[in-house]
């Protein structure tokens, strides 16, 4: 008798698995009208020493500040001044120009692959905005907003993508996978998950060693499967970690929807409540629920309240990466039909609704960030493009594996050498 | 000194050195380790710097990774080495990988400690040997000590080292030398010349092998607990035979083994770990590669076998002095 014979147990209704579809597939018309958005200031803010239960109701809403008149509302509003405001419009541009251009490169061969942000600029540029400089980022290959706006120079991302010359890399990292130690950016790694108890350890460094800087540690919704993202929250929880977790909930991991990662079951903001910990779930395209969401979050930290898991719920409009093509998952216009908009439309309208901006000043700084990519662009494509950079400095290649190199590396080192470059 | 008194020694000398220095691990903070390796530690320098760490050997390694990014110098326990795979991703991927993918921004200096190999009836999950998981991973340096001298001067070493060491402890011969021969009472390390552990700093260097009996008919090479077994079945044979204890394994000390193959002109290898693509197998290319033209003998193995550890079959699974005599007896024969 077979284990697998049906007729064992010819009355007991038949098991299947559930595997999560999304909404939508090509060819249908995208229609979220059945997500639940809650109307912008609707969100109680806590005081920043609540108890992290307090928090626990709004893992399930969305903390939203601007309204559907642009306006800013609720006890959310950061009441941040005109010009950081401009600040944050002007870094959402420039990241946006950047990815674009970096794109074209890549496609002109120029490199070899390239992420894009298009949708979640409003996510690293508010959340950098409101941490200080000094605080440290664990990030994912979609946070160059966050270099971008602590003033990183955009020659120096080229190079990194360029693996040219003036890498300071060496042509050891995949493009968009940055790292600079003095800006408070840690390496990232291919290993999807990691940064998350990374960024943990770090912050529990600073503790231990009676430090005030905290850390922000960066993964994306498919990610937060990862066991690391386990152990993150464990850590976190277990030693009150001043750390800042951050969920970008984009929907999409590369072709697999959010309700692959869990997400039908319990949002990504909620996995806080099993933990104990602060939770917030905060519109992703709404750069002034980012910005208070974080800054809440940091000063929780900083005053060893404990860490906070925020997710950001926000749409990758563009592929994942050079390498993918969305319109064999979803529908090519559901980016467009996404509910909670553009960020950047979103910032500039409310900057246009409180005077402090118009489609002029809009257009000019859309040329000047134009201006000046295309002007990092040139000055870094003088020291190199990837394809030619690989026959230079191969020696190189033998470095930093260790201190100092030892005598197997040092053998080889020599025999690769010897033999040219067949 | 057993090995157990002489790593929490030196854990005790670099603490005391280093205030950056921070152990944690399973049970490694207030209890001191199930080994009790790290006992007092909590006592002494506190909690901020020797503490329990979650079940969780992913988060601890990760922990340290973004602590050693922060400035401190991370030197944490994994209760066992067959515990470290819930840790590897993050050893392979993050620890080994850093100074190379940042070209040395970043650097990984920390010291993982965990109790390997088999000989005191653990199982399958408390007898595994992975060391050679770690010497085929750039960017890690592999250490395994065969005495309480070299234990604590090793592991000294290990802390002030740049790199990241992983750093196996023979959890059989913890509390004395193993003759290799489970039948016979444990003999214990004060009654071994190399319990011999001075007080305070002192340090044994990273990829420097020791010889620890000279002789001129075979060169065996052996580490960790294997070495005490190589001791005993050259003594049994009484044979003229060189035995040296590798004590890293990464970087290796290539010299001293060339000189001393070129000298006996034969060469086994022992190691607990099964025989497939085990560390054994290195030693033995790079013997063949280097000394090819003085062997007078084909280079021999003794290993575990190529099976998961058996509990009820320890002594047939663990390579003792008898499967040695006979390996030793095959490689003099030519
Ligand atoms: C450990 C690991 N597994 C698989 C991959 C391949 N991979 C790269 S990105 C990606 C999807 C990630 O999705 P998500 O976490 O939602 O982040 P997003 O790209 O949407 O920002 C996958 C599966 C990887 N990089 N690392």
């Amino acid at each position: 008798m077979s284990d697998k014979d049906p007729s064992l147990r010819r009355n007991a209704p038949k098991l299947a698995l559930h595997v999560p579809e999304p909404p939508f597939r090509p060819g249908d018309a995208p229609d979220f009208s059945s997500l639940k958005i809650p109307a912008a200031g609707s969100a109680p803010r806590p005081d920043i020493a609540a108890p992290a239960a307090e928090t626990h109701p709004l893992t399930t809403q969305l903390v939203r500040v601007l309204g559907d008149d642009s306006k800013a509302v609720g006890a959310w509003d950061p009441k941040l001044d005109p010009e950081t405001l401009r600040k944050m419009l002007r870094d959402m541009i420039t990241v946006r120009i950047f990815d674009d251009r970096m794109y074209r490169a890549q496609r002109q061969g120029k490199t070899s692959f390239y992420m894009k942000c298009t949708g979640e600029e409003a996510i690293a540029i508010a959340a950098q905005t409101a941490l200080d400089r000094e605080d440290m980022h664990f990030p994912t290959y979609r946070q160059q907003g966050l270099l971008v706006a602590r003033g990183y120079p955009l020659t120096e991302m080229m190079n990194q993508i360029y693996s040219n010359r003036g890498d300071k890399l060496r042509g050891r990292q995949l493009p968009i996978m940055y790292s600079d130690k003095k800006f408070g950016f840690f390496s990232i790694s291919g290993n999807l998950g990691t940064q998350f108890p990374q960024a943990v350890g770090w912050a529990m460094g600073a503790a231990i060693k009676g430090d005030s800087r905290i850390a922000m540690g960066w993964i994306g919704d498919g990610a937060t499967a990862e066991g690391d993202f386990h152990s993150a929250l464990t850590f976190a929880a277990v030693y009150n970690v001043p750390v800042v977790l951050a969920v970008v909930n984009n929907q999409w991991a590369i072709s697999s929807f959010s309700g692959i990662a869990g997400a039908e079951r319990a949002t990504f903001a909620q996995r806080a409540v099993g933990y104990g910990i602060a939770g917030l779930r905060v519109d992703g395209n709404d750069a002034l629920a980012v910005y208070a969401a974080t800054k809440w979050a940091s000063e929780r930290a900083r005053s060893n309240q404990g860490p906070t898991l925020i997710e950001f719920f926000t749409y990758r409009a563009e592929g994942h990466s050079t390498s993918d093509d969305p319109s064999g998952y979803r529908p090519t216009n559901e980016a467009k039909s996404w509910p909670l908009g553009d960020p950047i439309e979103r910032l500039k309208a409310h900057l246009i609704a409180i005077g402090e901006w118009d489609d002029e000043r809009h257009a000019a700084a859309n040329a000047e960030a134009d201006a000046t990519v295309r002007a990092a662009q040139k000055e870094s494509e003088k020291l190199g493009i990837l394809p030619e950079q690989g026959k230079n400095g191969v020696e190189t290649m033998f470095d930093d594996v260790y201190a100092e190199v030892p005598w197997h590396i040092a053998e080889q080192r020599e025999q690769a050498l010897s033999e040219g470059r067949d | 000194m057993n090995m157990i008194q002489a790593l929490n020694d030196a854990h005790k000398v670099v603490m005391r050195a280093d205030e950056d220095v921070v152990v944690f691990g399973e049970d490694a903070g207030y209890f001191g380790g199930v080994f009790r390796v790290t006992e007092g530690l909590q006592k002494e320098f506190g909690k901020q710097r020797a503490f329990d760490a979650p079940i969780s050997e992913g988060g601890i390694v990760a922990t340290a990774v973004g602590m050693a990014a922060y400035g401190i110098k991370p030197l944490i326990e994994i209760q066992f080495a067959d515990y470290i795979y819930p840790g590897y991703d993050q050893i392979v991927s993050e620890v080994a990988k850093m100074r190379y993918r940042t070209a040395g921004e970043w650097a990984m200096p920390m010291v993982i400690r965990t109790p390997y190999g088999g000989g005191i009836f653990g199982g399958q999950t408390h007898s595994q040997s992975p060391e050679s998981l770690f010497t085929h991973i750039a960017g890690l340096k592999v250490v395994v000590p065969s005495t309480p001298y070299d234990a604590k001067g090793l592991l000294i070493a290990a802390v002030e080292d740049p790199d990241p060491v992983i750093f196996f402890e023979p959890k059989r011969i913890y509390n004395g030398p193993f003759d290799g021969h489970h039948d016979r009472p444990v003999k214990p390390w004060s009654k071994h010349p190399a319990s011999e552990v001075p007080e305070g700093y002192y340090t044994v260097p990273l990829g420097k092998a020791s010889i620890v009996r000279e002789g001129d008919a075979v060169t065996v090479l052996a580490y960790g607990t294997m070495v005490h077994v190589a001791l005993a079945a050259v003594e049994e044979q009484g044979l003229d035979a060189e035995v040296i204890d590798l004590r890293t394994l990464v970087p290796l000390d290539i010299k001293t083994i060339e000189k001393s193959v070129e000298k006996t002109g034969r060469c086994l290898i022992a190691q607990e770990a099964p025989r497939t693509s085990g560390f054994a197998a290195e030693l033995s290319a790079l013997v063949q590669e280097r000394c090819f033209y003085h062997l007078e003998a084909p280079v021999e193995r003794v290993t575990g076998w190529d099976t998961p550890y058996p509990h009820a079959y320890e002594w047939a699974y663990f390579p003792g002095p008898k499967r040695l005599k006979r390996a030793l007896e095959k490689v003099m024969a030519d």
